[in-house]
């Protein structure tokens, strides 16, 4: 137990641009909506995390922004520069510290006011590989390619990923309105970082997603009668170099979800957990993520979704709100993913429930090809 | 306060600070900080649970850094991430330590702050402001000081002399610290006000330099703490304020310093000090020109308002005055903006654990901390030999 329950949950929804709003009313109304959700004014907020990249936002401190709709002014804030999961454990560890006994946390990205792939550029180290042209692209093709060798499991595996999360994010009202998308749709479409193509990218998106999370005892006196536990959390750093590491191991996610699992009392997820909501920038990593979460050994994420195990309905649906392929932003992915596990466990994801849900797996990630992960487990 | 645990500062490091550190790389040099965070506190990387990064990326035109510099930092494999506040990034990032450590999820956090300015244009970096209201009348650090310096002094009745004279006990100082930046152990009052005007009031030599650094500290928990550390810096207190984002809406900033205050209040209570000034051994404070420093000493209750040029003209605040105001030279000789919020606090550490050397102040045991960043964001920390 991290000793924090969430007691809240707000998201916009996910379209290709909001020109219609800035960044701080995008947030505003995820914080409206969160706060609503808890039934709760925002006076009843001890503390705040966000999470924002600059270079996604062009402006330095780019938590500067949103300060006043999300509470901050004359607060205590800190903002993780990384994936939203991780503002979230963050705070999960502010909360089971006793500093605060509510905490609000917030994750924004406009991805249509950014080049994705350029910024993704200036996060790879720049003496070695930024003059290479590596960004978080080539990176995932290098490691796609990586898996294909090793395992035999090549584009028209992940291309069904694609499939399964188009399908899945139709039932998703947040996620934006797109065709369906067959694996033949996928494999005809360009190429765009050899063996990847257009269609097994996330899309860019624009939104924001806000968690209220609270100690047990103030999410009792607060009224909140759906509080959902964080039971178990972990977050791994790996090399940086692609050199260094195996990409087809995920040691991260491994040490990730391995320190998550042992917190929550976990012993076999695909046992223990009723649904998992997986950050897949591309559809290849909800096959090579899965093995690292433990769902299965390296090498058979695809037969677990060829099975249908991660199919809507199969035994251990992944991503059924259509996961980053249906449209979350980047920094906001990983704590989407947890907003959807929330809903899940609460019997509130309406079109997209899965049956039953005790317990929930969120996943965030980012770096190039996967070197930073993070993972909760929530349950009621 | 009433943490789950205890947390303790039991080993800090940091590199020598300079305008260009050319000779190293981002990740070489916070692996220098973090080495020597790490034999201070006899550990090895394989002793740390967890890592925690400060840095302001865009001041060295870089996203996520963290994933590059971590390894640095120990950090492959384990636990990272990257707290970013504009200048409190750094006591932002102390705190979030102390924090995760008192939360139970890991027993040692290493917190690297760090900043290569010469490889970056922090100003320019500054003045990415909000694009429709500010970014036109966005003039970094200096610039937005300036003005609500003029209205301190005029409502204060602060002296150009007052100001020049905490430059010069920052830079006399900063002579006794191997570390720190500027090395003017001779500078005049004269001299601060006979340099160049950057915009009025502010002078040249009164105002932070632009460093490249990193400074490390170790946090563990109390257990590990009182094996590992013969006099552990523990944890009393933490608060933090932010603040409107348009300067516009901050009337009377430095005159008010409403976040500091209050920070301040509430961390003084929660260590249980009611005479700052008396009780205090020694303070860190984040002031990144002269005339701050002076404000911070209102707002920090070390004297009533309209009192602070006094406090330095009587060298209240000097090495050998009752309250020892930034020992290391402060902000003022070493700004490294990610890592300085990390050294006000391995500064205040260092002086607990007796480690001080020339700059040692006898027998400190209490030890105030602040941060500061963005227009009026502020941060405090208290640590003590006390563990309370």
């Amino acid at each position: 137990m991290t000793g924090a329950v969430i007691i809240g949950v707000g998201q916009t929804a996910y379209e290709p641009a909001k020109p219609s709003q800035a960044i701080p009313e995008m947030v505003l109304e995820a914080v409206e909506r969160a706060l609503g959700d808890a039934r709760i004014g925002m006076e009843a907020i001890d503390a705040v995390v966000t999470a924002s990249v600059d270079l996604w936002d062009g402006r330095t401190a780019s938590n500067i922004q949103v300060t006043e709709v999300v509470g901050a002014v004359m607060k205590p804030e800190a903002r993780v520069a990384g994936d939203g999961l991780l503002a979230a454990i963050h705070a999960a560890m502010t909360v089971g510290a006793g500093a605060y006994g509510t905490v609000l946390v917030a994750a924004h990205c406009k991805m249509s006011e950014g080049q994705h792939w350029t910024c993704s550029s200036w996060a790879v180290d720049p003496i070695c590989q930024q003059p290479l042209g590596l960004d978080f692209l080539s990176a995932a093709g290098l490691q796609a390619r990586a898996y294909e060798q090793r395992h035999g499991v090549g584009a028209s595996h992940w291309a069904r990923v694609v499939e399964k999360n188009a399908r899945s994010a139709r039932a998703n009202p947040l996620a934006p309105r797109g065709p369906d998308r067959s694996a033949a749709d996928v494999l005809a479409s360009s190429v765009i970082a050899d063996p990847l193509r257009a269609l097994d990218a996330a899309p860019a998106t624009d939104g924001a997603c806000v968690l209220i999370l609270a100690s047990p005892e103030r999410a009792r006196s607060l009224g909140s009668d759906t509080p959902v536990a964080l039971l178990g959390a972990g977050y791994a750093c790996e090399a940086h170099y692609l050199g260094d590491r195996d990409l087809t191991a995920t040691d991260a996610l491994g040490a990730a979800s391995g320190r998550a699992y042992t917190m929550a009392g976990i012993d076999s997820p695909l046992r223990d957990i009723q649904v998992v909501e997986c950050s897949e920038a591309f559809s290849y990593q909800e096959l090579l993520w899965s093995e690292g979460l433990g769902l299965c050994p390296p090498g058979e994420g695809a037969r677990l979704l060829e099975e249908g195990v991660t199919q809507p309905g199969g035994r251990l649906p992944v991503n059924p709100s259509g996961g980053m392929l249906g449209g979350s932003p980047f920094v906001v992915a990983g704590l989407a993913r947890l907003a959807e596990a929330v809903l899940q466990v609460r019997g509130d994801a309406a079109g997209r429930q899965v049956g039953g849900v005790r317990r929930a797996i969120a996943h965030g990630t980012h770096g190039p090809a996967g070197q930073h992960h993070s993972v909760v487990v929530v349950g009621a | 306060m009433k943490w789950r645990r205890r947390v303790a500062v039991i080993g800090t490091g940091q590199t020598v600070h300079a305008r260009k550190r050319d000779d190293v790389s981002q990740q070489e040099m916070v692996r220098e900080a973090a080495r020597r965070a790490l034999a201070d506190a006899e550990m090895t990387a394989r002793d740390i649970d967890a890592v925690v990064i400060a840095n302001m990326e865009l001041f060295e035109g870089r996203a996520l850094p963290e994933l590059w510099c971590a390894e640095g930092a120990a950090g492959a494999g384990k636990p990272v991430l990257k707290i970013a506040t504009g200048g409190t990034s750094g006591t932002s990032g102390a705190i979030a330590g102390a924090l995760q450590v008192a939360s139970g999820m890991f027993d040692t956090v290493l917190v690297v702050g760090f900043e290569k300015q010469s490889e970056g244009q922090t100003t320019a970096g500054m003045a990415l402001t909000d694009p429709m209201w500010d970014r036109h009348v966005a003039s970094a650090a200096i610039g937005n000081f300036a003005l609500s310096i003029s209205q301190y002094m005029a409502a204060r009745g602060v002296t150009e002399e007052q100001a020049a004279r905490v430059a010069v006990k920052a830079r006399r100082n900063a002579a006794r610290n191997p570390y720190a930046h500027l090395q003017q152990p001779g500078l005049t009052v004269e001299q601060v006000l006979a340099s160049s005007v950057l915009a009025w009031p502010v002078h040249m030599l009164e105002m932070c330099p632009t460093s490249d650094g990193a400074c490390a500290l170790v946090y563990a928990a109390e257990d590990v703490a009182r094996r590992k550390c013969a006099t552990p810096a523990w944890v009393r207190a933490v608060a933090t304020r932010h603040d409107q984002p348009y300067i516009g809406d901050l009337d009377m900033r430095l005159l008010t310093m409403r976040t500091l205050r209050s920070a301040a209040r509430e961390a003084y209570a929660q260590a249980g000090i009611t005479e700052p000034l008396k009780q205090l051994d020694v303070a860190e404070i984040y002031e990144p020109v002269s005339y701050a420093e002076l404000a911070w000493y209102e707002a920090l209750g070390f004297c009533p308002e309209g009192e602070a040029g006094r406090l330095i003209e009587d060298g209240v605040t000097a090495m050998d005055g009752e309250l020892p105001v930034n020992p290391s030279g402060g902000v003022l000789s070493t700004n490294p903006i990610g890592a300085s919020g990390v050294i006000r606090t391995a500064e205040a550490a260092l002086q607990i654990h007796g480690k001080g050397d020339t700059r040692q102040v006898d027998g400190a045991s209490l030890a105030l901390v602040t941060g500061y960043g963005v227009y009026a964001w502020s941060d405090v920390l208290i640590l003590s030999s006390d563990p309370g």
